[in-house]
């Protein structure tokens, strides 16, 4: 510890903490822009300057530690002063459309300008060229609303080891972008949409479907059904005052059916699915090592984050054959949503039109691969962020916060607590190992709750064993066998898990992989903004949500078992291996 | 910037513009070898293979950033962020104008004016035979000589505009070969 004084109070701070922190802890807010917490401080923007007694410049409060006897003035006339010319100088080279810009309600740099007491614009600079990417199918990025914080540099690289974003050029023409600022679709990005969830300006957010949702809603020819990921529930709240880890599924099922969804289903339903056909996969190949003494493409990983695949296409094509063929639970509900339950519904399939609320912008991009119609049709037409439903239900005049609570369709909607939790970090891990556990014994997992605690929070990698014992007989060969998985989320604890794996390839049978810091629940198109906190508060409510299910094992769907009996067979049967199963290729890194 | 690496048997600049790029690569991995893994080699690496090809093309570029595992982007970052690097072309003969304080004020300016018009490029471009490109400089540190003019390692001093011609003369065909169409 040490004793340093803040605007004339004396405060005990910690070794080594930067001035930002201390000041934190204190209660006394010092505006940031180019900051991000958790990561190495930038000191790029400039806006946190403070005065230090003593310094002849200003230092930057989030990357200057503190030291024993500093005296630090956080509110002087010379500190407002600075931090104002800043801001200033970002606004004069801006591009802000204020009034239809789409951040006009969040964004970072008007809020400071706000706070600052920037009445007028003192100074008038050159505005960038506009430069808009709309090249993938995710992410539209606008360069000349970018302010050079180098947030997303710092995502893309440091957190997601991604690196497709770095400032290309110097000085006044720095323009922060791909190599030579080629468009996104020349580079190996993931379009995780990590990037659009941390920029604090309308430089990148999502590519929009919302006119085209609107458009499908407003076709009276169209039967146009809509699917909600797990994490959207515990995140929509937010974009109406909600505090984070608010559950609003009732609300949520009330403002699609208000919105003209015809009908209302759940990602949760193919999530359950997704745990017979991806737990069969593992026991088989499990059944294929132990039982046949084959040669075996193992760890298996999940498949169910986009990003992840991407990035495995790109960076890991060593891993593509352990990858689980399984589609993604959003890539399952369409394609059964226009064979399964067009015929059931007795409704034409290309009148259908699939919608999905996803809180990831990865699922723009997935939805529109090639692989994915094999409903004859695209299989999922839209996708909309958790931010986008947020604003279509304002446009449409809906108050979220006072509707009545109601229940999803059947049978798409139905589904169980294993499916919620698919949100979560370790949560298709803990959702799996709940069925391959029952499968192979007859008995539920012996964990408190269903949990597998060491599978959750937020540590980047996180390990696991489970030991099968008394087991069935047709699955005697695994008696003993300790299952050993591995957890990652964040694509740079991804990769380092994946170094770990090449050098001990046998340490782990099974490991779940995804995109984003948190799992979905932190996905790129989720309310801004978040931080670990309200990731915590996200992940708390998705286990709440679960265990307050009577159901919470994937095999005791009963809508997931009428579609086998009625349509699929079996799992990993030749139905299932034509709609629900995918393939991955190597992809060039720069094209 | 650190010196450039040593390899041994650097092909001259006539003789890579000879070679296939099958021959090219193994010059650059060579290159990359002797700096792979410590920090900061991209900036040696990338000097390297300038002095080598004369300029910074894509495919190379790539090769560097998956040989260093730096991402192609930061790659790019660097190269566009020093005026130094070049992702086009280059002519044989690199003709730089000094325009430091004591050049400029002594008709550096002229000089390049000059040079501009002889040639028939501005600052930055390559003649169309290859044989020279233009680019100007902030002190040579040799302002007693003003104004200064270097064409490739050689320094041209007191550079009169009406005598450009003659000065660009010896470099021209210098090589004496056929190269006008690369």
């Amino acid at each position: 510890m040490c004793k340093i004084t803040i605007n004339g109070r004396s405060i005990e701070a910690e070794k080594h903490a930067t001035i930002l922190n201390t000041a934190k802890k204190a209660g006394i807010m010092i505006p940031t822009l180019c900051f991000l917490e958790g990561l190495t401080p930038m000191g790029a923007c400039r806006v946190c300057v403070v005065e230090v007694e003593g310094a002849p410049n200003l230092a930057a409060a989030c990357s200057t530690p503190v030291r024993e006897n500093m005296v630090i003035h956080t509110n002087s006339k010379r500190v407002r002063e600075a931090r104002k010319t800043v801001v200033e100088l970002l606004l004069s080279e801006h591009e802000g459309d204020c009034q239809t810009c789409e951040r006009s309600d969040d964004c970072e740099l008007r809020e400071l300008a706000r706070d600052l007491g920037i009445r007028i614009n003192r100074y008038e600079g050159e505005k960038p060229a506009p430069y808009i990417d709309c090249s993938t199918a995710a992410l539209y990025r606008d360069a000349s609303k970018c302010i050079k914080c180098r947030r997303c540099v710092q995502v893309c690289n440091d957190v997601q080891q991604v690196g497709a974003l770095f400032p290309q050029f110097r000085g006044y023409h720095t323009t922060i972008g791909p190599a030579f600022t080629s468009p996104l679709d020349t580079v190996a990005c993931v379009q995780c949409g990590q990037c659009a969830a941390v920029c604090p300006v309308g430089a990148i957010v999502e590519n929009s479907h919302i006119e085209l949702v609107q458009a499908a809603l407003d076709n009276p020819k169209k039967h146009v059904v809509v699917q909600t990921a797990p994490a959207i529930r515990a995140a929509l709240g937010e974009c109406f005052g909600l505090p984070p880890g608010t559950l609003v599924t009732g609300k949520m099922v009330t403002a699609l059916r208000d919105l003209g969804f015809d009908a209302v289903f759940d990602t949760d339903f193919t999530a359950d699915l997704t745990i017979l056909e991806e737990g069969t996969e593992l026991l088989m190949r499990l059944r294929n090592k132990f039982l046949l003494g084959q040669e075996v493409a193992l760890p298996q990983f999940t498949s169910c984050s986009p990003g992840w695949i991407k990035y495995a296409e790109y960076y890991f094509p060593d891993m593509l054959d352990k990858i689980s063929t399984c589609k993604s639970p959003q890539q399952m509900f369409g394609a059964l949503a226009k064979t399964y339950y067009a015929k059931k519904a007795q409704i034409d399939p290309a009148q259908m039109v699939v919608v999905s609320v996803m809180p990831c912008t990865a699922k723009k991009y997935e939805a529109a691969r090639p692989e994915m119609r094999s409903s004859g049709f695209q299989d999922v037409d839209y996708v909309l962020t958790t931010r986008e439903l947020g604003d279509l239900i304002k446009m449409s005049g809906i108050e979220f916060t006072a509707l009545a609570d109601s229940k999803m369709d059947a049978p798409l909607g139905i589904s169980t607590g294993a499916a919620d939790i698919f949100a979560n970090t370790g949560g298709v891990m803990e959702a799996a190992l709940r069925t391959v556990y029952f499968v192979t014994t007859g008995r539920n997992l012996p964990t408190k709750d269903l949990h597998v605690g060491p599978l959750a929070g937020l540590e980047g990698i996180k390990t696991a064993a489970v030991t099968l014992t008394k087991t069935v007989e047709a699955w005697s060969f695994l008696e003993g066998v300790e299952v050993k998985v591995a957890v990652a989320h964040g694509l740079g604890n991804a990769a380092h898990l994946i170094e770990r794996i090449r050098k001990n390839p046998d340490e782990f049978q099974f490991v779940e992989i995804m995109t984003c810091p948190g799992g979905c629940i932190g996905g790129g198109g989720q309310p801004r903004f978040t931080t670990d906190e309200v990731r915590k508060a996200r992940i708390a409510a998705i286990y709440r949500e679960d265990e307050g299910r009577e159901l919470r094992q994937s095999h005791e769907n009963p809508a997931v078992n009428a579609l086998y009996e009625e349509f699929l067979g079996q799992p990993l049967g030749e139905i299932s291996h034509h709609l629900l199963h995918t393939h991955y290729a190597e992809k060039e890194r720069v094209v | 910037m650190a010196e450039s690496v040593k390899v041994e048997h650097i092909p001259s600049l006539k003789q890579v513009h000879e070679m296939q790029p099958s021959e090219i690569l193994p010059v650059i991995d060579d290159i990359i070898a002797q700096y792979k893994g410590t920090k900061g080699a991209l900036i040696p690496v990338l000097q390297s293979a300038q002095n080598l090809l004369g300029y910074l093309p894509k495919d190379i570029l790539v090769h560097i950033s998956e040989s260093l595992h730096i991402p192609y982007s930061e790659v790019a970052g660097v190269v566009t962020f020093y005026s130094f690097f070049s992702t086009v072309p280059k002519g044989r003969h690199m003709v730089r104008v000094c325009l430091g304080t004591a050049c400029y004020v002594r008709g550096g300016k002229e000089v390049l004016e000059a040079i501009s018009r002889d040639l028939k490029i501005k600052v930055g471009e390559t003649t169309a035979d290859r044989q020279f490109s233009l680019e100007i400089g902030r002190c040579f540190g040799a302002c007693g000589l003003a104004p200064v003019v270097m064409i490739d390692e050689d320094v041209h001093q007191r550079v009169k505009p009406s005598k450009i011609h003659e000065m660009l003369e010896p470099y021209r065909d210098a090589e004496g070969d056929g190269h006008e169409n690369h």
